[in-house]
């Protein structure tokens, strides 16, 4: 196994590519905005290119190098010890390809959508493109305070993003989506102190390199090592989130125009999951394990609690909502369900999730896009009118109900196995929420896509003056099949879905050094290699 | 005892020179000199110039000055002891820290010149033509509508300044409420000028005056009590008598309070704010950029010293009241603020929440402590300066259109501005890659470093609180439509544009490159003599 802190730079110019490319953009596509065409052409332009180069970056990845590859660093504050220091490990690496994955479909997928009064294509592109520079800073970074400062400033983009373009109530949700995740920063940013204390008090001199202060930290006392936890674990969960501090995500997917409500979803939240297991367990081993329960009731209650919410929901996206914090529950079981293959799991499930969820996203969005509504009772029986959407819809809903054949299998059902020796209650509670994966998603296609045509919506009915209604079916005549470009924009997803159902090796093969380096620094020993060998310690280099 | 001490040292060192007595060193003190002087040459020029010259030859003189105060300084920091000196018989002390507030505060004073010497925004500029009509009248209405104005706020700016210099800098407690009275009392005089709302502005004077002349009374009354303890006002020696003595603490304590009471009134720290919020409301637009930069400053300067110098070896005594101090402070600004419908009233409770912060970083008594808070008051004066100066730009035909509601939609109608100012407010929230943060990283670290964490917690959870009022502000300007009969933002002339870039650019430098301005806050602590 190699040293979980080892550091190599070889292809550093790729990260360094992959961090500015994006921002790069942005400011073109601004200085491009006062043209609707050239500016939308600009941003998919670059965030294809940042696409390509994120492949790069992933072949150039050796998994079985070092952990942290293609590092690059410089002083940025010499007398705090803070650095400009970016990197990435297999898990960061996934999490960037997912980005680089999105933004382009995301952009495809808005290319016609209706902004409001006022606002430019090449305004929304521009804050799209610098959410993902943003994006990829955080999960590329290796400088604790930089992370700090990247984690918040994430905010101000996406908080434009929701208040600027989103729907009725985005002046609420912007708002709330800011100060939760301020304030959970804010919580955090006391302990990023805390720690930067300790090093100083240990080392003489303080630093904010995060593997040096995994060295310092993480034999703190229990104590100590509690409050530090809390710290992060209040910001994180915010992100992830769990249950108690999730009512934020409702509101701003609701609010969100769908292409934010992907990247959100999708991406900004993932920051929760991925800071769990870049920062908790490697840094507060002790605490970790400690307050392990605590975190597996609130990831199970997530599950529960999400499931039934998003059975019972009569919005759709704030159904999407629902249903991602019960998958974030299961990622969070698996993270403190301490073996390999469960956080193995999680670290699939995060990809798969953006992945699905997105799809998920993407594709009720063309249905609101259809029906102008987002109340499910409005529609019916759409199927009929468009056929090749509520394919795609059902397969969106079956990856994120976890059918077998799916991405999303692979990760639940090793999430499952893998938390089962050590938590046993909680993934036989958790997997119940399986079942409620299978009611909601069914149900919701059902009432949308089957039966005969009816809602509002799609029969002529409560249609605004003017609407013309297709005599021969029915039903409004502005509502037809996908056209091409939604189809090229959901193809890949559904190539993805279906490939890593059956192949997950290549995202398994990039993941798992990282995975096991992070039990490592954890201490954490796994339930399988326990009994066969009968250690108590993994062996670290 | 310590002054024989010291005699006795210096005589074993010269033995053989005969003792000889010394001219003062002013080659320090330069820069205080030459404020307060052009302070005096500014007062002839009120009396002896014509009418029309008088405005062009107060703003070149008080450039000037600035400039050549910042030359003085400079060229004196390049060779001055590390460890400070001491000036005027021992009564200024002219250290590190010293130099670097002067500093902070030659450069605030620009900005804040530069916004009162502004004719384009306000014609006219923003100050009345003749303080002595009476409001309401119709000269008033007619002063109203001329360009005149009293060019004596120049010469009250220049002794004000003069003033903070030397309390940044005054060695013993006498010299100290000099200097307070000669800040202040330009201050008060200057925010009863306002050409527009008058009566507003008039109530904030004597609001601050009858307030700043309680404050100044507790001032006088505590460093009566500690000269009646040490037998002396000299910072150095109050320390030295707290230390080894076994005098009755009640004068030591009772003095310090109502010393500090004093100091906190001028900083602005809750709960001795309630001048604040009326006198920033009232007092002229570049005024109030002046008062919350300048004042803030040199208080907070006065304040480090007094704690650290004087009282920092009875600490364990009064840190738990500071605490409490400090927390009601930040609660206060925060919670208030939430409720404020005025942008001047707004960013008053924010700056009582700033001071808060700010004492945070004077009582961890450190030198980090000294330092971070050094440099939170340099971002902090130039954000508010030029928040100050955005503010001054939103108009409606009665005046600046400072009300809440009438700032709802600013961004469809200027984005520049309303860019601006958001960025200002992310600042004053310290969200990163602003000054803002850098300056509460730096504090929070000291203040977690000598064993304050809960206090920070607490003050994180007051940044919280207190971004979602400057969150407010930029809903309104950005998500919401534009009021029907909105006012419209002024093209500011070359003095408000300057002063504002100035603003901006420091708050952007300094939370993107902070590392040259915090080696100059740390570069020495406070000279002991």
């Amino acid at each position: 196994m190699t040293n979980p802190t080892s550091v190599s730079s070889a292809g550093s110019w790729l990260l360094a590519a992959l961090l500015l490319l994006p921002l790069l953009g942005a400011v073109v596509v601004v200085a491009l905005r006062g043209n609707d065409g050239t500016a939308k052409a600009a941003a998919l332009g670059f965030s294809v290119v940042e696409f390509v180069l994120g492949l790069v970056a992933w072949f150039r990845f050796e998994p079985s190098g070092a952990r942290l590859q293609q590092s690059f660093s410089f002083d940025w504050i010499p007398s705090f010890g803070v650095h400009i220091s970016f990197a990435v490990d297999g898990i960061a690496l996934v999490m960037i390809a997912v980005i680089g994955l999105l933004v382009p479909l995301v952009i495809g997928a808005g290319w016609a959508d209706k902004l409001p009064e006022g606002r430019s294509k090449g305004g929304f592109f521009a804050l799209i493109l610098l959410e993902q520079a943003l994006t990829v800073g955080v999960f590329a970074a290796t400088d604790v305070f930089l992370f700090y400062v990247l984690f918040e400033i994430m905010l101000i983009p996406m908080y434009f993003l929701i208040g600027s373009y989103g729907g009725q109530r985005r002046q609420y949700a912007a708002v709330k989506f800011f100060l939760y995740s301020f304030l959970g920063g804010l919580i955090m940013l006391a302990s990023v102190i805390g720690c930067y204390v300790m090093a100083g008090n240990e080392l003489g001199k303080g630093t904010f390199d995060w593997a040096t202060l995994v060295q310092v930290v993480h034999d703190a006392p229990l104590s100590t090592q509690i409050w530090l936890f809390f710290g992060f674990f209040i910001a994180f969960a915010v992100k992830a989130p769990l249950v108690p501090l999730h009512t934020w995500l409702p509101d701003a997917t609701a609010e969100a125009p769908i292409g934010v409500a992907v990247l959100l979803v999708g991406i900004l939240d993932k920051v929760g999951t991925f800071g769990f297991l870049r920062y908790l367990l490697p840094m507060f081993p002790d605490a970790s394990r400690k307050l392990a329960p605590l975190v597996l009731v609130l990831a199970v209650a997530g599950i529960i609690y999400g499931a039934m919410l998003a059975t019972g929901q009569r919005d759709m996206k704030r159904f999407l909502a629902y249903v991602s914090i019960a998958h974030f529950g299961f990622i969070a079981l698996g993270i403190f369900a301490f073996s390999s293959q469960s956080l193995t799991g999680s670290v699939t499930y995060m990809v798969n999730h953006s992945i699905a969820t997105g799809m998920l996203i993407l594709v009720v969005g063309m249905v609101i896009a259809r029906g102008g509504s987002t109340r499910v009772a409005d529609y019916g029986g759409m199927a009929k009118l468009t056929p090749v959407l509520a394919a795609l819809f059902l397969i969106a809903g079956l990856s994120s109900l976890s059918l077998p054949g799916t991405s999303s299998f692979v990760s639940e059902f090793l999430v499952l196995v893998g938390s089962f020796p050590n938590a046993p209650v909680y993934t036989i509670i958790g997997t119940v929420g399986m079942i409620f994966a299978a009611l909601y998603v069914l149900w919701l296609y059902q009432r949308v896509m089957q039966g005969p045509l009816r809602g509002n919506a799609l029969v002529g009915a409560a249609g605004g003056p003017g609407t013309m209604v297709d005599p021969e079916v029915g039903a409004k005549r502005a509502i037809g099949d996908l056209s091409g470009r939604e189809k090229l924009v959901l193809a890949p997803l559904v190539l993805l879905i279906v490939g890593l159902g059956i192949f997950p090796k290549p995202v398994l093969d990039i993941v798992t050094p990282a995975v096991n380096a992070t039990m490592c620094q954890a201490a954490l020993v796994d339930p399988v290699q326990a009994v066969q060998s009968g250690e108590r310690q993994l062996q670290c280099r | 005892m310590s002054v024989m001490t010291s005699v006795l040292v210096l005589a074993q060192a010269q033995p053989a020179q005969p003792a000889k007595i010394e001219a003062p060193p002013i080659g320090a003190i330069w820069p205080i000199l030459i404020v307060l002087g052009a302070a005096c040459l500014s007062v002839l020029f009120e009396a002896l110039l014509p009418r029309h010259l008088r405005w062009p030859a107060q703003v070149a003189l008080a450039l000037l000055t600035l400039a050549a105060a910042a030359v003085k300084l400079v060229t004196y920091v390049s060779d001055a002891p590390a460890a400070g000196e001491t000036a005027m018989f021992g009564t200024l002390a002219v250290d590190r820290p010293t130099l670097f507030l002067w500093g902070t505060l030659l450069a605030l004073t620009l900005g804040a010149v530069l916004l009162i010497a502004d004719r384009s925004v306000e014609p006219g500029g923003a100050f009345v033509a003749s303080a002595a009509i009476r409001p309401g009248t119709v000269q008033d209405r007619a002063q109203v509508a001329s360009t005149g104005m009293q060019t004596e706020v120049f010469p009250l700016t220049l002794f004000a300044l003069g003033g903070m210099m030397t309390f940044c800098a005054a060695n013993d407690l006498l010299t100290m409420f000099v200097a307070l009275e000669v800040l202040s009392l330009p201050l008060y005089l200057m925010c009863g000028l306002a050409r527009r709302r008058r009566l507003l502005s008039q109530e904030s004077a004597v609001k601050y005056f009858l307030l700043g002349a309680f404050a100044s009374a507790f001032f006088l009354y505590g460093v009566a009590l500690l000269y009646g303890y040490a037998g002396s006002v000299r910072l150095s020696d109050i320390a030295a008598s707290a230390a080894g003595s076994d005098r009755s603490d009640t004068l030591l304590f009772a003095g310090m309070g109502l010393l500090v009471v004093g100091l906190l009134f001028k900083a602005s720290v809750g709960p001795f704010h309630t001048w604040t919020p009326d006198v920033y409301q009232g007092a002229p637009t570049p005024v109030t950029a002046f008062m919350a930069a300048c004042t803030k400053v040199a208080a907070f300067g006065g304040i480090l010293r007094v704690l650290q110098v004087a009282f920092g070896s009875t600490q364990w005594e009064w840190r738990g009241v500071l605490w409490g101090v400090a927390i009601v402070s930040m609660l206060i600004g925060a919670v208030l603020g939430l409720t404020q419908t005025d942008v001047k009233r707004m960013i008053a409770y924010s700056s009582v929440a700033h001071a808060g912060f700010l004492l945070i970083g004077a009582i961890a008594l450190t030198d980090k402590g000294l330092s971070g808070t050094l440099f939170y008051l340099l971002t902090y004066g130039f954000t508010t300066l030029a928040a100050f100066g955005v503010i001054s730009l939103v108009r409606d035909s009665s005046g600046e259109a400072t009300h809440l509601s009438q700032w709802a939609g600013l961004a469809k109608r200027s984005p520049l501005v309303a860019g601006v100012f958001t960025f200002l407010l992310l600042a004053l929230a310290g969200i990163p890659l602003t000054s803002g943060f850098v300056g509460k990283f730096v504090v929070f670290q000291a203040a977690v470093a000598s064993g304050m964490a809960p206090l920070v917690v607490i003050a994180l959870i007051a940044s919280a609180v207190a971004a979602f009022f400057y969150l407010r502000v930029i809903v309104l300007m950005y998500f919401s439509e534009p009021a029907a009969d909105g006012p419209s933002v002024t093209v500011p002339g070359a003095f408000t544009t300057a002063a504002i870039t100035l603003g901006v650019i420091v708050t952007l430098l300094l939370g993107v490159a902070p590392a040259f301005a915090l080696d100059w806050a740390g570069s020495g602590v406070f000279a002991i003599h």
